[in-house]
């Protein structure tokens, strides 16, 4: 079978007033239909960069990117983008919020009570019902996160894409969230790509973890499958990893290779 | 702030990994917020901090008309406050009378000038606002535009009354020209700046979400510029009701600045004063009835 999302040689050179800055060079990645897949390194490596690309709020500047053979050219509904600071807009009640995904996909075949519909469904799946009608000014940040996954997810993208989803919130509510993506992976069978700079993070979730290497003209270090049961079959236990050997050696693999072969160069931040 | 106002809402806390259903919130009291234990429950009205709010205003007040009083008791051109207070009682006894075109009723000439501060700042509006969207949105119109604002906002009103009469040759609508030209600056520059600054957070959801232009615009600039809008015709309006009484003053016909001017060629200088306190208050309506508007468009 053909990898869901193919990225081909693709570079990434942004025009700065000091000159021509190069993000990204020669990233070649296939991502697999049902895949959980992070991208980590250390900031400022492009691994946003490489999401927007996906995301298609920036054109390579060289390489291509395909999604099921096709070309991706621009944003579309069938990628939900989940932001870092959950970008909801403060107007609309949480269920509006995704409403106005889900009109944008369906609205052209749907009517009204199938919209609200789905955007209910939306937040159930994200245990968001009891807060569909407020503002997101009354609800905490985690909250507004899963309403801005309820909102990605509405739209029945082929992938997912996630920039540091869970790195504005505490540590507590962010180990909780994870726990409910994971077991909303498992049920919808979602393809992610997720991008994180938290190594527990992209081993406890990910099915394969895309190392970048330190930027500028950062590219693909290494790739580590993690060899633990796919994700999607089954949502992994927080708890059972602290002592699970597989998972402590792709931890112990990141962290090398963040820690020894990329350390982190201070000056260049 | 908000978060305040809503003392029904349960303070939920993040709920965990229980499913949907457990955790539908238990209509929760609100917490008594900071429980007074072993206090002698008093009477509820909050009697000294009213007298706080509504002493020091009513203490300025009479200062001023105590130091005016003194300066006017020798006598002169000056009235006193007594003298002025009488012929106000005088005055708002029959606001609406009419004796001819010169002579109306303070109420005539109150409505006379609101009637045009409304269609001058009315049009600026409907002019101002919709410029401001498009000089927000392409970044080339605000290049092309700017220096022109920059240039025309600080002409004085009355530099523009002229051109009003040599265009409308009558002085009505000079001076509604007038109103218009002096209060489209704050709404044009607000509005742009407003649409300036919608987060890129919105218009990367919108960018995402493959909103259609008019979804942006309703959905997304619209609501996020309203109050930076609501900001600049609040300005706008105030500085219309500076323009009025200049420009009335100047082109004449009924209104509360040529009843001034009027006054004055009487010299009756009670009415000036009393005209004085109008202008102020009838200013101070305006004002407090957008901030009324405005606070319904706060999200934050």
């Amino acid at each position: 079978m053909k990898p869901m999302l193919q990225i081909t040689d693709v570079g990434m050179t942004f025009a700065t007033k000091r000159g021509p800055f190069v993000a990204l060079q020669g990233v070649n990645l296939d991502v697999e239909r049902g895949q959980f897949v992070s991208l980590i390194g250390h900031s400022g490596c492009g691994k946003s960069t490489l999401l927007n690309l996906v995301a298609g709020l920036t054109t390579p500047t060289s390489g291509v990117l395909l999604l099921d053979d096709r070309e991706l050219r621009g944003p579309g509904p069938d990628r939900g983008v989940v932001f870092q600071n959950h970008s909801l807009l403060p107007w609309l009640s949480c269920t509006d919020n995704v409403l106005l995904a889900v009109e944008r996909v369906f609205g052209a075949t749907e009517g009204r009570a199938a919209l609200r519909q789905r955007a209910l469904d939306a937040l159930e799946l994200v245990g968001l019902t009891h807060a569909r009608d407020k503002l997101p000014g009354e609800i905490s940040g985690g909250m507004k996160q899963r309403v801005g996954i309820a909102r990605a997810l509405a739209m029945k993208p082929k992938m997912l894409l996630m920039d540091e989803p869970f790195g504005a919130l505490d540590a507590l509510t962010r180990a909780r969230l994870q726990d409910e993506l994971m077991k909303i992976v498992a049920a919808t069978g979602s393809t992610v790509m997720m991008v994180t700079h938290d190594v527990d993070e992209a081993v406890l979730l990910s099915d394969r973890i895309v190392m970048l290497t330190n930027g500028p003209a950062a590219t693909i270090g290494e790739v580590l499958d993690v060899p633990l049961p796919a994700l999607a079959q089954q949502p992994r236990e927080r708890l059972a990893m602290a002592h699970n050997p597989d998972y402590l050696q792709a931890r112990e693999a990141v962290l090398e290779f963040l820690y020894s072969k990329q350390a982190h160069v201070e000056a260049a931040a | 702030m908000v978060s305040a106002v809503f003392h029904s809402t349960p303070a939920v806390p993040e709920p965990a990994t229980a499913p949907a259903s457990a955790r539908v919130a238990p209509a929760a009291q609100p917490k008594p917020a900071a429980p007074a234990p072993a206090r002698v429950p008093r009477d509820p009205f909050d009697w000294r901090g009213l007298m706080g709010r509504v002493l020091p205003p009513l203490a300025g007040m009479a200062l001023l008309v105590g130091i005016w009083g003194l300066l006017t008791q020798k006598g002169g051109a000056f009235p006193t406050p007594a003298a002025t207070l009488a012929a106000a009682v005088k005055l708002f006894s029959d606001p609406f009378y009419r004796n001819g075109p010169n002579d109306q009723g303070i109420g005539w000439n109150v409505l006379f000038s609101l009637e045009r501060v409304g269609l001058g700042f009315g049009l600026a509006a409907v002019v101002g606002i919709p410029l401001g969207f498009l000089i927000g949105r392409f970044a080339v119109l605000n290049r092309m535009v700017s220096p022109l604002v920059s240039l025309l906002k600080p002409v004085s009103p009355l530099a523009w009354l002229p051109i009003g009469l040599l265009v409308f040759k009558s002085a009505n609508p000079a001076a509604i020209w007038t109103i218009f030209i002096c209060s489209i600056w704050p709404m044009v520059i607000n509005t742009a700046v407003g649409v300036q600054r919608v987060p890129q957070d919105y218009l990367n959801v919108a960018r995402v979400l493959n909103l259609s232009e008019w979804k942006v615009a309703t959905r997304i600039l619209l609501p996020a510029v309203m109050p930076y809008m609501l900001t600049g015709v609040r300005l706008s309006v105030g500085t219309a009701w500076l323009v009025i009484v200049a420009a009335e003053m100047l082109t004449g016909g009924v209104g509360i600045g040529f009843w001034v001017w009027d006054e004055w060629n009487n010299l009756n200088v009670a009415h000036i004063i009393i005209a004085i306190f109008v202008i102020g208050f009838v200013g101070l309506l305006l004002e407090w009835l957008l901030m009324a508007v405005a606070r319904r468009f706060e999200f934050n």
